[in-house]
């Protein structure tokens, strides 16, 4: 067996393979599919401070290879996420986790951090400033490089875990707030987030998704997070979590080839729920095929 | 939930944009009336959820209305084609809850996941009226095999071209124990409002995975939020909510 094994931050995990954030849930569905205790780690649904019902439906649209989703942060809280879900998580899932976190104000992102701070099994706070789908939301933090740093030094002031900040791509130039986030504090960077677009339907004549827009995933992402991912490596010192469109042992390669030392599989899950399984079974025979012995060695190794 | 391939065995049409389809393949996952398979379709990124209107040790029944890219892909497979698909997904009807007489009331294609429901009521020695909402005569589907199930249909189209004139409401019995319906929300809402008994409604969505992972196909009920594609399609006349 090949060394698959990554580390984040000092936590080390026996594959890079991370389901993301708002694709897998709290786990469970798929617990009752496989083990998900395979999962390098995994990433828990989005939440917030208080419990959020999201947007109204038809909050998901295709489109070529890959979807446009408009949920909104759709969770019970962060409260109930700490006293439910996270301990049957537990449950079926030994590992330490990364919780998602958003907010709406500086002292939303703090306080809702702070309680997974304390909270057991919880490895990595993943902080999303990026979310496009909520109004007056994650998007000014994530797109203004002051917000994103405000938002980084705060968290950081109050935890003790390792913050890792979830940038979006729906920047001019990601490269200014990953530098942004770093001076701020954090340990690590997230991405890509879900990119902006739009479906109209043609019998209605109105967009498909009732918040008009939504942020587009799958495999038609790809180039664009590889590109991204690979300037943000040239760019910053602290660790990338790769993700955007990755689906095959494949993709994982070329992700840490531009730079990620873990990678994140999103939307995939959704459309093959064995998708993560079946990525980590394959990253052995996909190794051999490209004379990789550790997998943390090609971290960056397109550069 | 089961991962099957299945294999098409036969595909026609049966009404205007309307197919049958019969597919072979594990069935055990599909443990209720009212479920339904979410298929993976060749070139496109997102499963199709598709009601299950017969299932049999092996065999797989789905009728469906061709509506867009995914529905208009299978209409055109034919016999020996392989499809991907995630089986017994959702929580289907509770026939233990029908009484003696119950009622099964749908619209259009919201028929087909009534014909397993009605086979497994007449199983269990009910005695089962079906009300059928249509456009036109030329729309109504399924009646034969309703009837051969020793079921008492009655048919409503909106043209009078075939039995009663009007919306399934105006052929509702009068003395059912419990209502089952499937069929486009406003015909839902009607029917929820036209009913003085309990019953079960099932609701569509656009779903993003069909099995409880991503929120895309959230509604509010009474008790919380509810995920259409696991804790639905089916709910229960006590917890849903109509927009006004």
């Amino acid at each position: 067996m090949p060394d698959m094994s990554v580390t984040l931050s000092g936590l080390t995990l026996t594959n890079p393979i991370i389901p993301a954030s708002g694709t897998f849930g709290f786990g469970y569905e798929f617990a009752d599919l496989y083990d998900i205790n395979v999962l390098g780690s995994l990433s828990m649904k989005g939440t917030t401070k208080a419990p959020r019902f999201g947007n109204p439906t038809p909050r998901i649209a295709e489109i070529p290879d890959g979807l446009i989703n408009s949920v909104g942060l759709q969770n019970p809280g962060v409260e109930k996420v700490i006293s439910e879900e996270l301990p049957k998580l537990r449950q079926v899932y030994s590992k330490p986790v990364l919780a998602n976190i958003s907010g709406f104000s500086v002292d939303e992102f703090v306080e809702c951090a702070k309680r997974f701070d304390e909270a057991q099994g919880v490895g990595i706070l993943e902080i999303n400033i990026s979310c496009p789908n909520v109004h007056g939301g994650g998007m000014s933090f994530g797109t203004d490089p002051k917000a994103a740093a405000a938002v980084t030094e705060a968290v950081k002031k109050a935890v003790k875990k390792p913050v890792y900040v979830k940038l979006t791509p729906n920047v001019t130039d990601i490269t200014v707030i990953a530098k942004a986030v770093e001076a701020a504090g954090a340990d690590g960077v997230c991405l890509i987030n879900t990119l902006l677009g739009m479906r109209i339907d043609l019998k209605r004549r109105r967009p498909v998704i009732a918040n008009k827009m939504g942020g587009m995933s799958g495999p038609c992402l790809l180039p664009l997070a590889l590109r991204m991912v690979y300037q943000v490596y040239e760019t910053v010192n602290i660790p990338i979590i790769g993700m955007g469109g990755v689906a095959s042992a494949e993709d994982v390669v070329e992700m840490m080839l531009a730079g990620a030392s873990a990678v994140e599989v999103g939307a995939a899950n959704l459309v093959d729920p064995f998708a993560c399984k079946r990525i980590i079974e394959a990253l052995p025979e996909t190794m051999k095929k490209y004379n990789i012995e550790k997998l943390k060695d090609i971290i960056g190794g397109a550069h | 939930m089961k991962e099957v391939n299945y294999t098409v065995l036969t595909n026609e049409q049966i009404a205007p944009d309307t197919y049958k389809m019969t597919l072979s393949g594990d069935t055990h996952a599909i443990t209720r009336p009212g479920q339904f398979v979410n298929f993976h379709i060749q070139g496109l990124y997102l499963r199709r959820p598709i009601s299950v209107c017969r299932r049999e040790e092996n065999t797989l029944t789905i009728v469906y209305k061709v509506v867009g890219k995914g529905t208009g892909a299978l209409s055109k497979m034919t016999g020996g084609e392989v499809l991907n698909a995630l089986s017994g997904l959702g929580n289907g009807f509770d026939t233990a809850k029908s009484g003696d007489r119950p009622v099964l009331i749908a619209g259009g294609v919201g028929t087909p996941p009534m014909v397993q429901l009605c086979k497994d009521l007449r199983e269990q020695g009910k005695q089962v009226t079906v009300c059928l909402g249509f456009r036109s005569d030329q729309d109504v589907i399924l009646v034969d095999e309703l009837e051969a199930m020793g079921a008492e249909v009655r048919i409503a189209t909106e043209d009078g071209s075939r039995g009663t004139r009007g919306f399934v409401t105006n052929i509702l019995p009068e003395n059912a124990t419990y209502f089952y319906a499937c069929g486009p929300e406003p015909m839902l809402k009607a029917v929820y409002k036209a009913t003085n008994m309990d019953g079960e409604l099932s609701f569509e969505e656009r779903m993003g995975c069909g099995f409880g992972a991503c929120m895309g196909c959230t509604c509010k009920t009474k008790y919380g939020n509810k995920r259409i594609c696991k804790d639905g399609p089916v709910l229960t006349k006590g917890e849903v909510i109509f927009d006004a």
